[in-house]
């Protein structure tokens, strides 16, 4: 009975990791057609954004849940008006255009701060369930998770951001034909992509520690999330991160962490098969 | 004056063979001229800087303390460090570089065991002394080899037993997934066993994985009464963050063959998620015997106060098995009277033995590994607190397996059979 509540708890906290690595990449390249390989290292600003800030005496919450967004997504929309406003449309071209831009990135940061890995730690304590011990950080995983779900249905459905976000990327010229700026718009979008992000790796970091090259770990996991949501975006990153997440982690429980990564890559490349549009290409097909 | 196809084929062929003999010039000017070359491959950066970057900071120490005494030969040490970037296709290129190019008389280096597997062939068939200075799971049987790190006969044997009789006899082995963890935990299993304990299970983790999560329920699930870590690496520290985190740290204690082993992962997390850790190794900083007080204090005079007060390097079992491996090289060349890399070895076959920051070091001539001091201790607010130690423990593990004596050719890693 406490064995199963311990292992719900790190289910949903897997789950919580893959909404937050792939959130933001949902918005970029789901909703944008930007494909952000350049995703991995928003995540490594955001970390270090927060290891910084700890460093230079500001308190964690506020440097994870304020300045790691807020800094990733200057630098989002710094790098949407300087490279990807030129590429809209041309898919293969941001593939390489952000390729390039993550090499940079690492390099830059790299030799800026050192290619060592540096650590932050948080105390959040601790509680028993039975016989197990669980962090209290794993809650707090969960309900970031759960609440930037959250978050982006109400934007995306409820504000008049999100409901103009949404027709100009479904079609940019009529939304410019009643009087609004589809490049302000993408901006915007994009920016607020890339914060999400930010505010993922600034969650994440206290786990796993920043070092320059950290993005790689997750690039690949955000990309096959997203890939195999399909088109709806909080819907398909839910249902996505949901059945990868408790797939792999329930793997890893059974066995090792690393047949519990071989089964996420197993399960998603036969979803794939069955479902080239993806999970929402045929379930949840009219949500967001 | 037009130039045909034949004078400017003789014009170019007569500058490539100048070209190419003043490319060559150097080479010839280095193999007799005033330095040294000494060789160091290190990991000062990427996920095991922190063991690497002392290595290199004390080999260089070593390096500049023989020249201070007038050098080797009448001649002074040079020291070639190379950056690994904890990368191992880097590993196989410098290795290259340094024993072609470079031309070095012998390369210190190699942290992890399996770049130690990818230079240690590459330096035999370059006929190029190498020493790897760090503790490892035993078994290397190569005549161009020499270990000076404990193996886990000497450590293991004496750290199994020591936890059990202290904590109980259930035990959970958590490694490193690649040769090292590989081979120590079944060391673990085999010690555990000889001392009437069991292993209830043994789970690995490739190098980079950050996420113990369900390593930590599933431990409490097994209720072991100890938990032996052969974790490597920075990201491996997230288990013991996360181990605290989760507040296991008064439930269930924690032994382990390599946290502090390489540097600084005391310092790397808070002293409350490293307390009470007990460890088993060739050398701590808190020996208290007069070499060492005064090689602490030299070290520190010249490069600094250890981190966190300052930027020295971190003296731990993997910097100052380097320095001694650079000591033992140094006495093997002056034995020897040349830099012949056979006469070397056989000088340093002779049984050469010194006085060292952690006691007497023995070269063992049958398995080119050491004989040396062990110490048992205990880390309190990021102090090793001695327990006990174990005078001249010869690699047995090593010893069982190797003989170089009778098969000088031989060309091997032994891996324990259980």
């Amino acid at each position: 009975m406490d064995y199963g509540l311990v292992v719900l708890i790190e289910v949903l906290r897997a789950i919580a990791g893959l909404v937050l690595i792939s959130i933001g990449l949902a918005i970029i390249f789901g909703m944008m057609r930007i494909v952000n390989i350049a995703h991995g290292e928003f995540l490594m600003l955001g970390g270090y954004t927060v290891v910084l800030s700890a460093k230079a005496g500001i308190n964690t919450w506020v440097a994870m849940l304020v300045l790691a967004p807020l800094v990733v997504g200057l630098v989002g929309v710094a790098i949407e008006r300087c490279f990807i406003r030129f590429l809209y449309g041309r898919m293969l071209d941001t593939l390489l255009a952000t390729w390039g831009l993550s090499l940079f990135i690492v390099g830059f940061v790299t030799v800026v701060f050192g290619n060592t890995l540096e650590g932050v730690s948080v105390s959040v304590g601790s509680f028993e369930i039975g016989r197990f011990r669980v962090a209290g950080y794993s809650l707090f995983i969960i309900l970031v998770g759960a609440v930037l779900l959250a978050a982006t249905v109400a934007v995306l459905r409820f504000t008049r951001l999100g409901l103009i976000a949404r027709g100009t990327m479904q079609n940019p010229n009529m939304a410019a034909a009643l009087g609004l700026s589809p490049p302000r718009i993408y901006m915007v979008t994009f920016g607020i992509g890339a914060a999400l992000t930010g505010l993922a790796g600034g969650v994440l970091a206290p786990i796993t520690g920043v070092v320059p090259t950290m993005g790689i770990a997750f690039i690949a996991q955000a990309f096959i999330t997203v890939i195999t949501g399909g088109a709806a975006i909080v819907a398909g990153t839910g249902s996505a991160s949901t059945l990868l997440g408790s797939v792999s982690q329930l793997t890893t429980f059974a066995t090792t962490p690393v047949i519990g990564d071989v089964a996420l890559l197993f399960i998603a490349v036969v979803l794939l098969r069955i479902l080239p549009q993806g999970i929402t290409g045929r379930f949840f097909r009219r949500s967001l | 004056m037009g130039i045909d196809r034949r004078g400017f084929l003789k014009a170019s062929a007569a500058s490539g063979a100048m070209l190419g003999a003043s490319a060559l010039m150097p080479k010839f000017a280095t193999a007799q001229g005033a330095d040294i070359l000494v060789g160091g491959l290190h990991d000062e950066t990427g996920g095991l800087d922190f063991a690497g970057k002392p290595m290199q900071q004390v080999l260089g120490f070593a390096v500049d303390e023989i020249n201070a005494q007038g050098g080797l030969l009448g001649r002074k040490l040079k020291l070639i460090g190379a950056d690994t970037q904890s990368n191992m296709q880097l590993y196989a290129s410098l290795a290259q570089q340094v024993a072609l190019k470079d031309k070095v008389s012998v390369v210190h280096g190699g942290i992890t065991s399996a770049s130690r597997e990818v230079i240690r062939p590459a330096l035999r068939r370059f006929n190029t002394l190498y020493f790897y200075n760090t503790l490892y799971e035993g078994g290397v049987c190569d005549r161009n080899c020499f270990c000076t790190g404990t193996t886990p006969a000497q450590t293991v044997q004496k750290l199994v037993p020591h936890v059990m009789k202290k904590w109980g006899k259930k035990v959970y082995t958590i490694a490193a997934d690649y040769n090292y963890g590989q081979i120590t935990s079944a060391w673990v299993k085999k010690y555990v066993e000889e001392n009437g304990g069991q292993v209830l299970s043994t789970d690995f983790f490739p190098l980079d994985v950050t996420n113990f999560g369900p390593t930590i329920q599933k431990i409490q699930a097994a209720k072991p009464d100890l938990v032996m870590s052969v974790l490597v690496g920075a990201a491996h520290l997230g288990f013991y963050r996360q181990w605290a985190a989760a507040g296991m740290k008064k439930q269930i204690p924690i032994a382990s063959t390599t946290f502090g082993a390489g540097g600084t992962e005391p310092i790397l997390i808070t002293p409350e998620e490293s307390e009470g850790i007990i460890s088993c190794y060739g050398y701590y900083p808190t020996i208290d015997t007069p070499a060492n007080k005064a090689f602490k204090a030299k070290v520190q005079a010249k490069l600094g106060a250890a981190p966190p007060a300052g930027n020295g390097p971190l003296l731990t079992e993997l910097s100052v098995c380097t320095y001694e491996g650079m000591m033992l090289w140094a006495a093997g060349v002056k034995k020897a009277g040349t830099l012949d890399r056979m006469k070397v070895i056989e000088a340093l076959e002779s049984g050469i033995s010194l006085d060292m920051p952690s006691g007497k070091v023995t070269i063992d001539p049958v398995t080119h590994h050491v004989t040396r001091d062990v110490y048992l201790a205990d880390l309190k607010n990021r102090e090793f607190v001695i327990l006990e130690s174990f005078a001249q423990q010869p690699p047995a593990d090593t010893q069982a397996v190797c003989d170089l004596k009778k098969n000088p050719n031989e060309n091997q890693h032994y891996q324990i059979k259980l």
